[in-house]
């Protein structure tokens, strides 16, 4: 694992993935919306509002999983001081943030229609709208300090205690009554899911991977470079004091 | 109705889907234009920074 928290290494790895990357995010997309839209049918109770469902469960999936990827970096951090944990943390944090938007959203349009309220205070939608609120804290701690290393450090130990959300997203449905249906593709005895419906949730879940593959590369590659201008600019006022001493 | 009207209607629930495709592609468009400006962006001043300073240096290579 060590070998990858160099960030020249990492930079090499980064310009070897970005266009498969890129590559696999186009491709899936386009087949995820061609199945999604077009060529799968309507559900026999929901109609055509069960296409939501090819934007809300992928996003819904990302949220988690990037919170999840973004507690892990933080433990790193903390735990090894890698160099890059806390790069690909920060780097992860606006992608997670978005997705559990996009989830929140597409799920009060697909309430409205579906259970005539676009949104109930229950244990699933709850959990969620905290998930955002952990990402919109993680990001606001890391940049509130003007030494980025203790703001790092607060929101990683943020990230940390706010995991403890992620199982309880999950579970939420089977632990409490909620209108929100339960899961019915990771879940014991196979999914309970057609394959024509099957297709595009499984296409649309791998371009939005692909997609944070793509996005945690560029950012990550900005956070190095403005590590190295921080760390230039504070030689050079280190330097201009010296000659101001020495004057 | 033309098969295209059909498709646009949604069942009558355009309203619903539309916006669900929509705003999920402006969000993360935004994110990734955003996320690909911070990389050039970062870059392009570290590059700018390192050529300056080693010009200063009188091309020497860098230490």
């Amino acid at each position: 694992m060590h070998r990858f928290a160099n960030p020249a290494r990492f930079m090499r790895i980064a310009t070897l993935i970005q266009p498969w990357a890129v590559g696999v995010t186009v491709l899936t997309l386009a087949a995820g919306l061609w199945f999604g839209l077009a060529d799968s049918p309507a559900d026999y109770q929901q109609g055509e509002t069960v296409r939501i469902m090819y934007i809300h469960v992928p996003a819904a999936w990302m949220g988690l999983f990037c919170y999840t990827a973004m507690a892990a970096f933080s433990a790193m951090a903390l735990v090894w001081k890698h160099p890059l944990a806390d790069l690909l943390a920060r780097a992860t944090a606006p992608v997670g943030a978005a997705f559990t938007f996009i989830c929140l959203v597409t799920g009060a349009l697909w309430g409205k229609p579906m259970w005539g309220t676009w949104w109930v205070w229950d244990a699933r939608l709850t959990s969620m709208l905290i998930l955002l609120f952990l990402y919109l804290g993680y990001m606001a701690l890391v940049n509130a300090f003007d030494d980025p290393e203790r703001g790092q450090k607060a929101a990683a130990v943020l990230a940390l205690v706010g995991v403890v959300n992620v199982p309880i997203i999950k579970f939420s449905v089977d632990w409490w009554n909620t209108l929100h249906q339960p899961a019915s593709v990771v879940k014991m005895g196979g999914p309970a899911i057609d394959s024509t419906m099957m297709v595009p949730l499984i296409l649309m879940a791998v371009a939005f991977k692909a997609y944070y593959v793509v996005v945690l590369i560029l950012r990550t590659r900005a956070e190095i470079a403005n590590q190295k201008l921080r760390v230039i600019r504070m030689a050079q006022v280190h330097a201009a004091g010296r000659a101001e001493i020495q004057a | 109705m033309t098969s295209l009207e059909s498709f646009l209607s949604m069942g009558g629930y355009a309203g619903f889907v539309w916006p669900s495709y929509a705003l999920a592609a402006v969000v993360l468009v935004a994110v990734l234009v955003a996320s690909v400006r911070a990389a050039r962006g970062a870059e392009r001043d570290l590059d700018l920074i390192q050529q300056t300073r080693r010009a200063r240096r009188g091309g020497q290579p860098e230490s």
